[in-house]
């Protein structure tokens, strides 16, 4: 019985053997040491969570959250209940479907913003960093965009296109299409620099040598020997700017040059609602709060991406 | 390795709970609006946290009962309106200092060191317009002891029209030739033109009369160094200053030379600093103060504290109306240096000319509801461009204070604006009904654009919302395309009005005064409408002197505006003020006169 369980044992666990070895990659080795980073996890979880609520949440919370139901804000005083589950703001706009709305705009704003600078800072900083031709001409054009004055190039910058972008992709998507824009085109020289740098260090490196040695094309040695060791300065810039873009784009539309002032963002919300802190508390804190989770998760995201992809922090 | 998350896990939580609490409370701190003549009201007023209410009926504590504590949360830099122009400064100088006259709140003219008010029927102003002559009272003292003649008045205009001295109030003497003592208590003012108005000079709190025997060495140059005269100046009014500190506080004791009943209170003090949400809870709830000055705080805000019961919200309405103008050009990009400009009538706007659809837009607004919800005690709903003084303020327009959307959509199927295409948006001659709708970044200003799209959404015409900082929209800045006087859109909104006379308000209408791109977009007929049977009436009102005739014809003047649509009057905007409970005697002037221009007359009930 014995001889026959242990048989009857062995070509399971032989089994499993080929898949213990199975070839460890660079990614799976960073999403196991990720899954074991608990406040990443959080930060994961937290951001899922936000982006469903705000993708998902209007399907089921149908409230128009531009319609003024001005009886309610004056009978009721824009008190919550089932009709108006977080109440409305003093005109009657419910603040529940204003905060769900405002959340698409706000994130989506955010991570195209992002991804624009990203682009941009790390094709910037890749080029100066590895051809020395290139580095002096790229980082003077850095230093500049940095010393130029930001709220003037904006009022120039939208003034100019303002009228362009509406008329060639509408007023709603121009008005994205240039915020994500000029967002991103003022963001990226952080990222350029610190690209940059981390090029150089690595340049050095042995491996990189070793390429050199081997007769690798330097677009080859690029790709693949230098940018995926500087992902991790690229990814913690990524998710600061996240959270700058929201915040640039509350200011934008304050100044008058961001969203019409009729449509939600949460960065506007908080704006509206600062005079009512007193009254009605929950005008402002709420966008702040889903502000401050976005902003927060991101970065634990982006710090757990940084420890995993960091080779010396492996057991 | 778990108890270090469990850790960090905490530190998560609190990191969040703190940014959250800092982010909401913080952020994006309101950028003051400039270069704006009394449009930013009810503006953003940062409401200071949650302070608790002190207990209700806190009365005036153990303050002295005698003595009147007055806040100004913007602090006076000299009292009198001579060398410093604001509001608080006059405001200061008016305890002790006074005019030949004031204005009341109703807009009437009363005498204060004159016996009367010259009118063409007493004899005081000639008949061709050009000269008005002032009865001084006798036996006036200045608060020295020292007598006030025809002399002190002679010498005011001499002080103010010395081009070195810098005066601000320069053109309260405008097109004044001659101001001459005809002996002790008469004084004659010759104009260079006929002139319907001329209680400019003299008048009001923008223009005191102040000592030769104190000043008269400060002429000219010298006016800015006379460091004691400016800051003590003598005064013939209830209260003598006998303090000044530069923005801070000015302290009054009573004028025993007063040459009315003298006054009630030992002491006035004149307090400075802090914001209108302070000063709104030292009177309502504190109790600290007898009387707040400007209070801009969000309606809500300031009813809340009202209900406390320690004092009182009072308001006055003077001329400005919160109006949307109706470009009556076309702001069409597409048209290059045409945009918004009149070019003789060639460029009309390809809708907004035709009337019943502005009207229908007029009918469709519940104005009550703006002023109401927005505006609380500093807004009442309108349909004038000349809203006040009552005897100027026309009644035919009043049909435009019910909301009527039914109407209003009826009005447009009569007249064939109809939907045809089924986008829900109606057309007229083939042109969708879409506008374009511009105005200062504000809050209250940007729920009402809001309120407005709604109800014109119902009506079949889309709007599109637009605001612009008030620094570049109200800047004048001809490079900028976002400024009010460009209008490159099809409708916009901001706060204007007459003052207590209406004619340079409304000269400002007449075609001439049309802002182009040749001007540099200079004249403010902003809306672009050319009437002729207005500029007609408007020259008729230039040599029409004060009576029911004038009254008459400005009432038209305003008609033939609103009622041809090119503005859209919405709020009558007042000032707003506090009093604390027992204080008697105050009457709320804010539009036309100082709010201090009868405190001889305060007291407190026992």
């Amino acid at each position: 019985m014995a001889v026959q369980t242990s048989t009857a044992v062995e070509p399971g666990a032989l089994s499993l053997a080929p898949a213990e070895r199975k070839q460890r990659t660079l990614w799976g080795d960073v999403w196991q040491r990720f899954r074991r980073h608990k406040l990443a996890m959080v930060g994961t979880f937290t951001f899922i969570l936000l982006i469903a609520l705000v993708v998902i949440g209007p399907m089921f919370y149908t409230t128009d959250p531009d319609f003024a139901d001005t009886t309610y804000a004056i009978l009721e005083e824009g008190k919550p209940s089932p009709e108006h589950l977080l109440g409305t703001d003093d005109i009657g706009r419910d603040t529940l479907a204003r905060n769900l709305y405002g959340g698409r705009i706000s994130l989506a704003v955010g991570i195209v913003a992002m991804l624009v600078a990203i682009t941009i800072g790390t094709l910037v900083g890749l080029l100066s960093g590895f051809f020395p031709s290139l580095d002096s001409p790229l980082m003077r054009f850095t230093d500049m965009m940095l010393a130029l004055p930001q709220i003037p190039l904006l009022l120039v910058v939208s003034m100019l296109f303002r009228d362009t972008m509406r008329k060639a992709l509408g007023v709603e998507a121009g008005t994205f299409a240039l915020i994500v824009i000029v967002i991103g085109i003022l963001a990226w020289m952080p990222t350029a620099r610190v690209v940059r740098g981390a090029v150089l260090s690595v340049k050095e490196k042995e491996f990189v040598e070793a390429a050199i040695s081997t007769g690798t094309r330097r677009r080859k040695i690029l790709a693949r020997h230098i940018f995926p060791n500087v992902l991790s300065p690229i990814i913690v810039s990524a998710t600061l700017g996240v959270a700058a873009a929201i915040l640039t784009e509350s200011a934008l539309s304050f100044l008058g040059l961001g969203f019409p002032p009729d449509v939600p963002t949460w960065g506007r919300l908080v704006v509206d609602g600062q005079a009512y802190l007193d009254l009605n508390p929950i005008l402002s804190v709420i966008p702040g709060v889903l502000i401050s989770l976005t902003v927060l998760s991101i970065n634990f995201m982006g710090d757990g991406l940084r420890d995993a992809l960091d080779p010396r922090t492996r057991k | 390795m778990i108890r270090k998350n469990h850790k960090t896990l905490h530190l998560f939580i609190g990191l969040v709970a703190t940014l959250a609490m800092l982010l909401s409370a913080c952020t994006a701190a309101a950028p003051a609006g400039s270069g704006e003549t009394a449009s930013d009201g009810a503006a953003d007023t940062a409401a200071s946290g949650g302070e608790e209410a002190a207990s209700s009926g806190a009365g005036i504590g153990d303050r002295d009962p005698k003595t009147l504590v007055i806040l100004y949360w913007q602090a006076a830099s000299l009292p009198g309106p001579y060398l410093s122009g604001g509001t608080k400064d006059q405001d200061a100088g008016a305890i002790t200092l006074e005019p030949l006259a004031n204005v009341a709140p109703d807009g009437t003219f009363v005498p204060k060191l004159a016996t009367e008010i010259p009118t063409v029927e007493n004899g005081g102003i000639s008949e061709d317009l050009t000269t008005i002559t002032w009865k001084l009272k006798e036996g006036v003292k200045w608060s020295d002891g020292s007598d006030f003649t025809a002399d002190d008045v002679v010498f005011t205009w001499e002080y103010c029209t010395d081009p070195d001295t810098g005066c601000t109030q320069l053109s309260r003497f405008e097109g004044v030739t001659n101001v001459e003592a005809v002996d002790d208590y008469t004084v004659k003012v010759t104009f260079d033109k006929p002139t319907p108005f001329m209680y400019t000079a003299f008048v009001t709190v923008g223009s005191p009369i102040i000592s030769r025997a104190q000043f008269g060495d400060c002429v000219g140059a010298a006016a800015q160094t006379c460091n004691e005269q400016n800051t003590l100046p003598l005064g013939t009014g209830p209260y003598k200053i006998v303090d000044f500190k530069v923005n801070d506080v000015a302290t009054y004791e009573r004028n025993e030379n007063y040459h009315g009943e003298p006054a009630y209170f030992d002491k006035v003090v004149f307090k400075g600093g802090g914001d209108a949400v302070g000063a709104a809870r030292a009177v309502l709830e504190t109790g600290e103060a007898d009387y707040a000055w400007n209070l801009q705080v969000e309606p809500d805000v300031l009813a809340e504290m009202e209900s406390g019961g320690n004092g009182a919200i009072i308001t006055h309405f003077g001329g400005n109306v919160e109006r949307i103008l109706v470009n009556q050009t076309n702001p069409d990009p597409d048209l290059g240096d045409l945009r918004s400009e009149y070019d003789n009538g060639e460029n009309p706007h390809p809708f907004l000319t035709f009337k019943p659809i502005p009207q229908a837009m007029s009918m469709a607004i519940d104005r009550n509801l703006i002023a109401e919800q927005l505006y609380g005690f500093a807004g009442q709903a309108t349909c004038n461009v000349i809203p006040a003084p009552d005897y100027y303020a026309s009644t035919a327009n009043d049909s435009c204070l019910t909301q009527d959307l039914e109407g209003a959509k009826a009005l447009l199927d009569e007249n064939d604006v109809v939907d045809s295409d089924g986008d829900g948006i109606r057309e007229y001659n083939g042109v969708p009904l879409k506008v374009r709708y511009q105005t200062s970044t504000n809050s209250v200003r940007q729920k009402t654009q809001a309120l407005i799209k709604q109800w014109w959404s119902e009506i079949g015409i889309d709007t599109e919302l637009l605001n612009h900082d008030a620094g570049v929209y109200f800047g004048g800045d001809p490079n900028s395309n976002d400024t009010y006087q460009k209008f490159f859109t099809d409708v916009e909104m901001y706060t204007t009005g007459p003052s207590i006379d209406p004619q340079q308000h409304l000269s400002e209408w007449i075609c001439d005064q049309m802002p182009s791109k040749e001007n540099l977009w200079g004249g403010n007929n902003i809306f672009r409408g050319c009437n002729a049977e207005y500029d007609e009436l408007y020259q008729q009102l230039t040599s029409t002197p004060i009576g029911p005739e004038r009254e008459d014809i400005v009432k038209q003047l305003n008609d033939i505006n609103v009622q041809n649509y090119y503005q859209i009057p919405l709020v009558h905007r007042g000032s707003v003020s506090a009093t604390i409970n027992g204080l008697e005697g105050v009457e709320m002037n804010g539009g036309w006169d100082t709010e201090m221009w009868n405190i001889a007359e305060w007291s407190r009930s026992e």
